[in-house]
């Protein structure tokens, strides 16, 4: 049981965070205190076209030789434009971690490959380096999380002074792992952020599915595993969205059989294909990418969704809904209404199929 | 002649009081254990095997067959079966053979390991309301899909469109991901392997037709067989390649790694013969090498010749006992064209191999299959080949934890004989089978009944799928492929930590 609330402008308008965080508060109930989480998009506009690499380091006293190693990784392959702790507020939370960044910007000769290269570096921090995550490795984002709750971490990262087009946020509950600062989200990697809700059974398959890709899951969290599909499926394999998520939750064979010849050769073919990537369990899941947002439900919702309420009693709950160029999704209307009280149209995502919400233009 | 020093290993008792002399022991036994004289029934236990056909046939439930409790010295080390043993080979100066699978008490593997299951924070998913799909494709799998964009009209509007534009190999479609292993026709009778085809078909899975040919009688089912191609090339034509929906290249057997077959001449009846392509009374043996396989390669173009004999349009699997260095071999098998690999464990059963063999060759299944999927993952070879899990499967646990570990489907063989009504007495050798499963002595092939047997089997292969959905059910999962390689469902019990760590599970409590 967690909470998600995301919103974006589908016209690019910058937003304050401190949007987020009162809307995130509203679902405080549905998490423990032990893990609370943002991303925003657009919120770097001096470096956008500059990775900005949001790392924890342990906070002991070797925190600074962590750094180090960390900067003597990046040096190799690019440029640090500027580095620099974190903002954060004192006396909120206790510092578990400390929380840099590095805007960065690859040496010309890796820029055609600069994708790979940087996940291979963030796999190459998380895996060698004892004490240092990245938590964050995208362009013109951010992730900013801890084991707290939702005000508190706001208040703690000053998330009120950033402003975006995108955002999503999360309240954790945590139910496989203990609460730590790693394992809150968003997850990141790249572009891609993804806040879930739920509980994915078939983690051990999909781990060994993309770690047999190289990536390497080191957060002991299921999310981290839906973050690393994404990259896989639509960024390596360039799936086109649409089916990348039927890799995730994959029509049921019965539907298959009831489709047209082509569509029924697709998505034989992505069952057979992707399997590894099939997730299942109960989850509600919202990823967030530089141009848009992505989100669905697992096809479980469908089936144990109780007969004669069609509609909000799910095990995992989403709700979308619009107000002119904002589209909102989350685990509960109420934390939209909060921050956005008249809206245009509220649904709930079918079970199992997507909602794909894009920019109109690039930012 | 030196006396036997070895008491029989069993005793069989005639009680006189219930015993109305119907003489039907005298006739079901076909080992010759039972003889009448006058108002009594004589036995020679030390003919009996325990394959309990008299117990189960005797009208007035008169036939006890229990262990011999010898009165002789008891001794931890030479035990009864040793000292038989020596003394059989004393004798013959032979190999001695033995049926079935390794019956020594290694430990089972998937006796220690448990499953998991959800509460509270992930529901179970309730198999009798949901859909629970089984469906498995067993073959060779893109690594990644790539599509086309096209431009195309629809409603006047010019509207972009992805087209699939990667060819998937043949794969074989089943509805469990249980199959029925290759026993020959010649090991088995005919009516056992009709048995089993028909039940197969109704079950939406495969058996292997081992290495004995094809029976004209099959043909009907050719849907549901998967063809073998052995050393010997027993049955080997173009005909029969095309006759099913796979074929399988045997190599090796997990009852005996390292050797090849033989069926007795007494066992090659005139259908046998026609069957396999050999003289009637001939022994028919499959030499331990192919003798045109000395590598990888050889391997490789065997696989293409069957593909091309066969117009590309099947899949070829490699059969391999499950030996210590099975992941490279496998791996090697991947990067070969070969469409799955299957691995046979030690436990696995047979019609006939060297007891010597039998019980001290090879690595148990679970432990082969944990290394196989590793080390196929590692090289980035998982989707080029299947893993198809063999030998001691007995039971719906043992399929879902060999999937969990990180096969795409089992084999089944003592299983499905035990079906049929095979009491595991481990004589299928000798062609006495008193069940008419592994034999070829019309009198005794006619004692199984078609269609009960493969009623039975089918049965067997439904329960498990029933029971392989519900443990997927309470492991909150829908879908097989989502319990393929999940070994994160799996926790160790008992196991060291080099054991746990070969298998690449948590101990429980973690």
């Amino acid at each position: 049981m967690c909470g998600i609330i995301g919103f974006m402008s589908r016209t690019g308008r910058l937003i304050s965070g401190d949007r987020i965080a009162t809307a995130l508060n509203c679902l405080k109930e549905r998490g423990n205190g032990e893990g609370s989480g943002y991303v925003g998009y657009g919120i770097y506009p001096d470096y956008k076209d500059d990775y900005a690499i949001h790392v924890f380091l342990d906070a002991t006293k070797d925190y600074d030789r962590i750094r180090h190693e960390v900067e003597e990784v990046l040096v190799k392959y690019g440029y640090i434009l500027k580095d620099e702790e974190i903002p954060t507020e004192e006396g909120i939370i206790k510092q578990e971690q400390v929380s840099w960044r590095f805007f960065y910007r690859f040496d010309e000769k890796y820029i055609a490959v600069e994708e790979d290269m940087m996940v291979n570096i963030v796999m190459d921090i998380n895996d060698r380096i004892d004490g240092a995550f990245v938590f964050s490795s995208g362009k013109n984002m951010g992730v900013f999380k801890a084991a707290a709750w939702p005000l508190e971490v706001a208040e703690y990262f000053k998330i009120d002074q950033y402003k975006g087009f995108q955002w999503l946020s999360h309240a954790r509950y945590p139910t496989n792992t203990k609460g730590w600062w790693g394992g809150a989200h968003p997850f990141n990697l790249l572009g891609w952020s993804v806040v879930h809700n739920g509980e994915i059974t078939s983690y051990g398959a999909n781990k060994r599915y993309v770690e047999s890709f190289g990536y390497k899951c080191k957060l002991l969290t299921d999310t981290e595993v839906v973050a690393y599909l994404f990259d896989l499926l639509i960024r390596k394999h360039k799936l086109p969205v649409e089916y990348a998520m039927s890799a995730l939750a994959p029509r049921f064979w019965d539907e298959i059989e009831s489709m047209s010849e082509e569509d029924k050769k697709i998505h034989e073919a992505i069952r057979m294909t992707y399997g590894g990537a099939t997730m299942n369990g109960p989850f509600g899941i919202v990823v967030g990418t530089q141009e848009g947002m992505v989100f669905m439900n697992g096809e479980v919702e469908e089936g144990n969704t109780m007969v004669g309420l069609t509609d909000r009693i799910k095990l995992r709950p989403l709700v979308a809904a619009e107000k002119d160029d904002l589209l909102f999704v989350s685990s509960e209307e109420s934390a939209i209404r909060k921050i956005c009280p008249e809206l245009d149209r509220v649904w709930m995502p079918d079970a199992g199929r997507m909602v794909i919400a894009k920019l109109e233009k690039k930012i | 002649m030196i006396p036997s020093t070895v008491p029989p290993k069993y005793k069989v008792f005639v009680d006189p009081e219930r015993c109305m002399l119907c003489e039907r022991c005298t006739t079901e036994c076909s080992w010759g254990v039972y003889r009448r004289q006058g108002n009594k029934i004589l036995t020679y236990p030390n003919r009996c095997g325990a394959c309990l056909r008299c117990v189960s046939n005797c009208p007035r439930d008169a036939i006890t067959v229990t262990l011999n409790q010898s009165c002789g010295r008891e001794h931890p080390v030479w035990t009864p079966e040793v000292k038989q043993d020596v003394v059989t080979q004393a004798k013959s100066g032979c190999i001695l053979l033995s049926g079935m699978g390794n019956a020594k008490e290694y430990p089972i593997y998937f006796d220690k390991i448990v499953l998991d299951a959800c509460q509270v924070t992930n529901p179970s998913i309730d198999p009798l309301r949901e859909p629970m799909e089984l469906r498995t494709y067993v073959g060779k799998k893109p690594e990644k899909l790539e599509f086309e964009y096209v431009e195309e009209e629809i409603d006047g509007k010019k509207v972009k469109k992805a087209k699939l534009e990667t060819k998937i190999a043949p794969n074989i479609k089943l509805n469990t991901p249980i199959m029925i292993g290759h026993m020959s026709y010649g090991a088995l009778s005919l009516n056992a392997h009709k048995a089993m085809a028909k039940a197969v078909k109704e079950c939406g899975t495969f058996m292997g037709t081992g290495e004995g040919g094809l029976h004209r009688d099959l043909y009907g089912y050719s849907d549901s067989i998967i063809t073998q191609v052995a050393s010997g090339r027993f049955g080997v034509n173009s005909e029969y390649l095309n006759k099913g929906a796979a074929i399988e290249i045997k190599i090796g057997q997990g009852a005996k790694p390292g050797i090849g077959g033989h069926l007795p001449g007494e066992k090659v009846s005139a259908e046998v013969s026609m069957t396999r392509m050999i003289p009637q009374g001939s022994d028919a043996i499959s030499p331990a090498p192919h003798h045109d396989i000395y590598s990888i390669e050889d391997l490789a173009q065997l696989i293409r010749s069957l593909k091309e004999a066969t117009r590309w349009k099947m899949p070829v699997f490699v059969k391999i006992s499950a030996v210590h260095n099975v992941a490279a071999i496998a791996n090697g098998i991947a990067t070969s064209d070969a469409d799955a690999v299957v691995i046979d464990g030690f436990k696995g059963g047979t019609g006939a191999a060297p007891k010597v063999f039998r019980d001290n060759v090879g690595i148990p299944i679970e432990v082969a299959i944990a290394a196989v999927d590793d080390r196929l993952r590692e090289q980035g070879n998982r989707h080029k080949i299947s893993i198809i899990a063999s030998g001691g499967i007995r039971n719906s646990a043992d399929v879902f934890k060999s999937i969990a570990l990180g096969a795409d489907a089992v084999y089944i063989g003592t299983a499905a004989m035990v079906a049929m009504g095979c009491t595991v007495c481990g004589r299928c050798y000798t062609g006495q089978c008193a069940w008419g499963i592994a034999t070829q002595k019309p009198e005794l092939v006619k004692r199984l009944e078609v269609d009960d047997a493969a009623r039975r089997v089918a049965n067997l292969i439904h329960a498990w799928t029933h029971e392989i959905q519900e443990l997927l059910g309470a492991a909150g999962i829908n879908s097989i492929e989502s319990l393929r390689g999940n070994r994160d469902r799996l926790r160790g019990v008992g196991l060291s930590e080099i054991e746990l760590n070969t298998l690449g599970i948590k101990q429980a409590g973690m």
